[in-house]
């Protein structure tokens, strides 16, 4: 795996594994129950992309997923700033969701192409449950897209797609505390 | 909007009832219904239907008692034991 290849791989496990925590944050409190289980179901399938991307960067540096997702510090994620943000607003999330989807798709597609077959099977697999995620965004957006508070909402987080890789807001160290609380209480060497 | 879920286990099966969900419109209930009974490999397929749909009856008039319309109102038990004794009978009265 060249150099490029590990930095794309982990931008793309950054993007999912800090959005599947922010989209579960939506668990037990989603507009109605059986949207909070499909979106929390979703937030899992992204952390479960971002686990298998983690590990195929991980047999290469010699190193774990989870040393990867939890042993570095905030500064070192690759993550963009649009999925590092709490939004505590519905229709700000599914902007966001629908965003994230549409650029993802043509990420994923792009590494389908990969030379390397372990990353072109991987998009292919992760793609298979994307397909379903981009249905549910869909479905959003179509109910949404005439709500002034939704539009506006597009616009603005747009402009955060694919940035801030390296420089974080205040909102990701936060949920790097929050995320590797845990892990950091143990002794160094602990096996989970 | 409540839809009802009917759910297939395996090719042809009968479908049963799974269970209800809320939701906006038909994409959103067919969006649900695959994730609560299908997502798991548990379902072969699904009958998503809005409540509102389905014709319900459940006014069955029986005023006369007239219980010979039911299964249970004929007791065949009771009739074989008639039966039965009658034969008896008409074989003791032969051998007389």
């Amino acid at each position: 795996m060249n150099e490029q290849d590990v930095r794309s791989l982990l931008e793309i496990a950054d993007d999912e594994l800090i959005l599947g925590w922010r989209d579960s944050e939506w668990t037990g409190i989603a507009p109605l129950l059986e949207e909070d289980v499909a979106f929390s179901s979703i937030a899992q399938n992204e952390i479960g992309h971002a686990r298998a991307l983690y590990e195929l960067v991980a047999r290469d540096l010699g190193t774990t997923a989870d040393e990867l997702a939890f042993d570095r510090t905030p500064d070192e994620y690759r993550c963009s700033r649009l999925v590092e943000l709490r939004l505590p607003d519905w229709e700000k999330t599914i902007a966001r969701h629908y965003l994230y989807e549409e650029a993802d798709a043509a990420r994923i597609e792009r590494l389908k192409e990969s030379a390397d077959p372990e990353i072109a099977g991987l998009a292919a697999k992760i793609d298979r449950e994307e397909a379903y995620h981009r249905i549910h965004a869909q479905m959003w957006f179509d109910r949404l897209k005439d709500e002034p508070r939704f539009t506006v909402a597009l616009e603005e987080l747009r402009l955060l797609l694919d940035s801030g890789r390296d420089e974080h807001t205040p909102a990701l160290s936060e949920l790097w505390e929050e995320m590797t609380m845990v892990r950091r209480s143990q002794p160094a060497g602990t096996k989970w | 909007m409540i839809y009802e879920v009917f759910r297939q286990e395996r090719k042809g099966q009968p479908f049963h009832h799974a269970g209800s969900l809320e939701a906006a419109d038909h994409t959103f209930a067919e969006t649900y219904a695959k994730e609560f009974y299908g997502r798991r490999g548990e379902s072969e397929a699904l009958w998503v239907v809005p409540r509102e749909a389905i014709i319900e009856v459940e006014d069955f008039a029986d005023e006369l008692n007239r219980n010979y319309h039911r299964v249970d109102g004929y007791s065949l038990k009771a009739k074989l034991k008639e039966a039965r004794e009658r034969a008896g009978r008409a074989l003791v009265a032969r051998n007389r």
